[in-house]
């Protein structure tokens, strides 16, 4: 197993008032799966996302990533899990302005151990999103489909055994949309763990798994049927 | 090494991009850097043209003033007032081998305005009265001709030895040797007590150019044997001044307590208070002055460390600025795997790249400026030495680097404490 929540609460304490985000999730994701989060905004599947992905720590509750229980890992161990194991993709893109899109994928390279053969490695994952022509561009002379498989490719570069997609279509047309969606689908063919938080259900649906969260609950876990996965045609140009 | 490089890229790209403001941002910095480095830089330059000046006369040389002095302050001779506590006596007991033993040479002096006049041509000018043992005591060479001699001058030959300036405005020819020259005391001066009309010289030599020492043009005096300046055109029986050369400089501070015993014995003093003379030696003015200058270079350069406080605080302000302005890229770094450490340092670095190039920059412009005033001094006539020390320029450096740490740290620890999610959302 490699992620399995158990009894997961996360409150927030907004000055004496406490807002339970996540009311006791109990989840597990196998390697290799592709899983949709669903849920309407201030369902807490953002905090639940960002809690898996370690960017926050849960208030009680046991985590154990690849086997491992996550409770007493320090900063930097959390940090350098970030680093190697995970991978973020983000609505708005988050590349680094004036600075090329080789250098926006480097980036991870340069907080990870090992930094042999850095620029090779960028440009393989520049390749897998189909940008390997693209790498002396500036981050703001792409378009934002382009943007977001520049950011894919970031996620991509330490290869991680999981990759967080927190609403990549969101700021997208349909058609870049379609194009990242596909290139997740491949990602995913190729071993790789996906999951992607979406509000959208023709997002969702490129998964095969759908977890529907409401009020900080999972509220349905179901399995998504072949027949009704929706499948990119989109080719990466 | 690539992590590092592209740290330093990443960093220089940042500040470009806003160039504008990096610059308005550390002129602070570089306005304080420049002003130590040219104010100790002008520090050096004085003391050098002082020493340099002082030195000019001589080396393990002693002056005798009448009047007493304290150890800090000058003796109340170099004023002008006219003391008449020290005799030919007192200078006979000095020249006696067996008093002094370290002296080579004492030279008595008194000096005063006077005009030389050649046939219709005349100059205002200083003499100098003085003894045949000069040349061994101060630094001096001769044009052409001798400086008179112990015989020449207890002979009270009239006899006279020509500054530089002074032969050229008379004799603008060259031809000043045997030629019959007289002086004349102006009747305002203090010194004279009876008016003594001219009284004839014969030139003997002609001093070389040495333009000034102690702060005197030494071209524009002229010098004659000590009775007769005394005597006859001052008509006193008291010596302004001796000077005295000893053989070794580690034997110019036993010297001293040799003259002060001799004259405290011939003027029957007791006990120090009641000096009616002054001993120094040279080192003691140098250090008289060299001492006014340190102070005043510590005190201005304190002011430009004030500077240099205002400009670090300018650095933190702007530095705080800019955490705010990157927070979503603070936590993006931190998704993909930066500790507080790399974040801390990516800021702190850049606070410090600022400073530093604030610091260059200052450097450079002290050192132009300072150079500047070195041309100008040397212009305005003063052997004034263009010095800037590298122990200045690497105190600059450091300072610039410690400025950046010190006002670069709580924005950057700010920066390092930021919460990734809450960075991430940040509009």
């Amino acid at each position: 197993m490699l992620i399995e929540l158990k009894n997961i609460i996360k409150n927030y304490d907004n000055g004496g008032l406490i807002t339970n985000v996540l009311r006791g999730i109990n989840l597990e994701v196998k390697e290799g799966e592709f899983m949709a989060i669903m849920g309407p905004s201030g369902s807490g599947k953002s905090t639940l996302m960002h809690t898996i992905g370690f960017l926050d720590r849960p208030t009680s509750g046991e985590y154990l990533f690849d086997g491992i229980d996550t409770k007493d890992f320090t900063d930097d161990e959390l940090a350098r899990i970030r680093n190697e194991r995970i991978g973020f993709v983000f609505q708005s893109f988050n590349l680094l302005p004036r600075t090329t899109v080789l250098d926006n994928v480097i980036l991870p390279l340069l907080y990870s151990s090992s930094k042999k053969g850095l620029e090779q490695r960028a440009k393989n994952a520049l390749e897998a999103v189909g940008l390997g022509e693209r790498i002396t561009f500036m981050s703001n002379q792409i378009s934002g489909g382009q943007k977001q498989r520049v950011a894919i490719a970031r996620a991509l570069v330490c290869d991680p055994k999981v990759i967080f997609a927190d609403e990549p279509t969101g700021n997208l047309d349909s058609k870049s949309g379609s194009t990242v969606m596909h290139i997740l689908e491949k990602l995913n063919k190729e071993g790789r763990t996906i999951i992607l938080v979406t509000h959208d259900i023709n997002v969702a649906l490129h998964a095969k798994r759908i977890v529907t969260i409401r009020d900080g609950e999972i509220i349905s876990d179901r399995k998504v049927l072949e027949e009704e996965r929706v499948h990119s045609k989109e080719a990466i140009d | 090494m690539h992590n590092f490089l592209s740290e330093i890229k990443t960093t220089i790209k940042n500040l470009l991009s806003r160039k504008g403001r990096s610059f308005l941002t550390i002129l602070g910095i570089i306005i304080g850097v420049a002003g130590v480095i040219i104010i100790i830089s002008l520090g050096a330059g004085a003391q050098s043209l002082v020493v340099g000046q002082v030195t000019k006369l001589g080396t393990n040389l002693i002056g005798i003033l009448p009047g007493k002095s304290n150890e800090n302050g000058p003796p109340a001779a170099v004023f002008g007032i006219q003391i008449k506590t020290l005799s030919s006596r007192d200078i006979n007991m000095i020249k006696d081998k067996g008093n002094i033993p370290h002296a080579v040479a004492v030279a008595s002096f008194v000096n005063s305005n006077a005009t030389i006049i050649s046939g219709r041509e005349s100059i205002d000018t200083k003499f100098v009265a003085t003894d045949g043992t000069y040349p061994q005591v101060q630094n001096m060479e001769m044009e052409k001709g001798q400086f008179f001699t112990e015989e020449e001058a207890n002979a009270s030959d009239n006899v006279i030895v020509l500054g530089y300036d002074v032969a050229v405005h008379l004799f603008p020819n060259g031809n000043e040797l045997g030629q019959i020259v007289k002086i004349k005391i102006p009747n305002n001066n203090p010194s004279i007590t009876k008016d003594v009309g001219s009284i004839p010289f014969r030139v003997i030599g002609v001093q070389k150019k040495m333009g000034t020492a102690a702060f005197q043009n030494q071209d524009d005096q002229v010098f004659i044997p000590f009775l007769i300046g005394q005597r006859q055109l001052l008509g006193i029986d008291y010596i302004q001044s001796a000077r005295v050369k000893v053989d070794d400089a580690i034997n110019v501070k036993i010297t001293i307590e040799d003259i002060t015993r001799v004259l405290r014995e011939q003027h029957g003093i007791n006990n120090k208070e009641d000096d009616d003379f002054s001993v120094r030696d040279l080192a003691d003015a140098i250090k008289l002055l060299t001492s006014i200058t340190d102070t005043l270079s510590i005190f201005l350069s304190l002011m430009a460390g004030i500077s240099l406080v205002v400009g670090g605080i300018g650095i933190m302000n702007i530095m705080l600025v800019t955490v705010s302005e990157r927070t979503r890229e603070i936590g993006l770094r931190k998704a993909i795997g930066a500790t507080r450490k790399n974040i801390r340092n990516q800021f702190l670095f850049e606070a410090i790249v600022l400073t530093l190039s604030g610091g260059v920059v200052g450097i450079i412009l002290g050192v132009f400026i300072s150079y500047l005033i070195a041309i100008g001094a040397r212009l305005a006539g003063y052997d004034w030495a263009f010095i800037v020390s590298p122990i200045a320029i690497i105190l600059a450096v450091f300072v610039s680097i410690i400025t950046g740490i010190i006002f670069g740290l709580y924005p950057a620890i700010k920066a390092a404490k930021l919460d990734p999610i809450v960075a991430l959302r940040y509009e």
